[in-house]
């Protein structure tokens, strides 16, 4: 169980504004930090690493306290039990893969049973420079899994990859969780994904949690109506004759859907969209 | 023929223990001026980079008065250590060290400065101590400041002449350097043993730099 509740001033595009943070998180538990840049998503994982100092507050995980500002007490970063996996590439460069991970934990058999539960066989004597970005951040996430850490904080890992790069990932950020069942915080802005990978959602607005719960409760306020609604990302914006094509990709799903101009007015490759339909059919 | 080598022999002599001495002083000086906030920061950067501007005399004339028997410091090495400062191989390197000393920090602390906080951040992350960081992630991923700072310092250790000749003197064997032996050579119309000790001191400045090059060219990028 991680609890956390902290102050921290925040140097905005907006000017100072105070990340005002009181939340728990269950052990085990998938959860994604949603919010516009500069609300403070990332600031609060660095916080929880011990990379930022709060003000004031207090961390407590798994019963150890981490940070206590009336206690004077503040674990540095090498003792808290974290795996961070951040936005740009973090790997070494004097490193090959293998020697990334052996450089996180030098069990041989921890290695490299995470090199194949990943798909990174092969890869092991290259070095980061030689690597695609999905691949890059793969080793970053199994890196920070491999000495089994009580937490593990992705910080944006997706958000510069193409969609392909980004849908095999996400997949591997499943395989993860699946088998270690460690407690996850995703700092996100992608509804797709949010929607794929977590359970529950935190809504960060200005520095602090405006909105809690299931991804369906969060971004879909309308639960009782009677149109089915799932949401999606543009991937392709195309014309067929007077038609405007959309391609969408929608969790492991890619569709194709048919808008109008003023539907897709505004609407660019990447934006994230919430597609309702009132007729649908099941089949078995 | 040996003989005559002393003042080369004796300069790559001090070259290789300058070098040596100023890179364990200068990596842990660059590593506090590079992250350093403090306010005397900046009285340090500037004592550090003083040889670059100052003429070599003045430093050597400091230097001379400092270590000097009747002087607390150099009274102090004489009759507390029995160690004479001036005149001696010690002397040539301690006034070597300091006039060398922006050549170490210098490229050092811009190797420092340069290198991504992230992968410093990353390595805490995964549980390493600060000692374990330096050694395996920092340090090799700022080879090339670490080959220029030792070039630098090698090759300006070499070319040595105002700061030496002052708190070293001219004495054959113990403190005649080839700079000092060919300005000697020079005064006394020797021109052909001046022209060999200089095309020495060229062909190896230049092999020291050229291997220097070359290696900075293949050394990694960093990402």
């Amino acid at each position: 169980m991680i609890k956390a509740h902290f102050k921290k001033q925040m140097q905005t595009p907006g000017g100072m504004v105070w990340l005002d943070i009181d939340l728990n998180i269950a052990q085990g538990e998938f959860i994604t930090l949603f919010g516009e840049s500069g609300a403070g998503k990332t600031t609060f994982l660095r916080i929880l690493a011990g990379l930022t100092q709060a003000e004031e507050g207090a961390i407590k995980v798994g019963g150890q306290v981490w940070f206590d500002s009336h206690c004077g007490t503040n674990l540095a970063v090498p003792k808290r039990s974290i795996g961070f996996v951040f936005q740009e590439s973090s790997l070494f460069p004097n490193m090959t893969v293998r020697e990334n991970l052996e450089y996180a934990c030098r069990g041989q058999k921890s290695v490299q049973e995470w090199i194949n539960t990943l798909g990174l066989n092969g890869l092991e004597g290259q070095r980061p420079s030689q690597l695609s970005g999905g691949q890059k951040q793969k080793v970053a996430l199994a890196r920070a899994i491999v000495r089994q850490p009580q937490i593990l904080l992705l910080d944006e890992p997706l958000s510069d990859l193409d969609i392909s790069a980004r849908l095999n990932l996400q997949d591997v950020i499943i395989k993860v969780y699946q088998k270690t069942g460690i407690t996850t915080i995703l700092v996100s802005h992608n509804l797709s994904e949010i929607f794929k990978l977590s359970k529950k959602v935190f809504v960060l607005e200005h520095g602090k949690i405006t909105k809690t719960g299931s991804p369906q409760e969060v971004f879909v306020k309308d639960n009782l109506s009677s149109k089915f609604k799932f949401t999606g990302e543009i991937i392709k914006i195309s014309k067929d004759g007077v038609l405007n094509i959309l391609t969408l990709s929608i969790g492991n799903q890619v569709i194709k859907m048919v808008a109008s101009d003023e539907e897709i007015s505004g609407l660019t490759v990447g934006s994230n969209v919430v597609v309702a339909s009132k007729a649908f059919k099941l089949t078995p | 023929m040996h003989e005559e080598l002393q003042p080369l022999l004796l300069t790559f002599e001090l070259a290789v223990v300058v070098t040596a001495v100023l890179f364990i002083i200068g990596l842990p000086l660059a590593y506090w001026l590079a992250f350093s906030r403090g306010r005397f920061k900046y009285i340090i950067e500037a004592m550090v980079s003083l040889p670059l501007v100052l003429p070599p005399t003045v430093i050597g004339f400091y230097l001379l008065v400092i270590f000097s028997p009747q002087h607390i410091l150099g009274h102090f090495f004489e009759s507390i250590l029995g160690v004479r400062v001036v005149f001696s191989f010690l002397g040539l390197v301690i006034g070597s060290v300091v006039f060398s000393l922006p050549f170490m920090v210098n490229p050092l602390k811009a190797g420092f400065q340069n290198f991504p906080i992230i992968l410093k951040e990353a390595s805490d992350c995964l549980g390493k101590s600060r000692w374990q960081t330096l050694a395996s992630v920092v340090l090799p991923n700022i080879r090339p400041a670490l080959l220029t700072g030792m070039v630098m310092t090698f090759a300006h250790t070499i070319g040595e002449f105002g700061v030496v000749l002052m708190i070293g003197g001219n004495i054959p064997g113990q403190t005649r350097l080839a700079s000092i032996a060919i300005y000697n050579e020079v005064e006394a119309l020797n021109y052909s043993t001046a022209g060999l000790f200089s095309l020495i001191l060229v062909l190896i400045s230049f092999s020291v730099l050229f291997v220097f090059y070359y290696l900075n060219r293949k050394s990694p990028g960093l990402f």
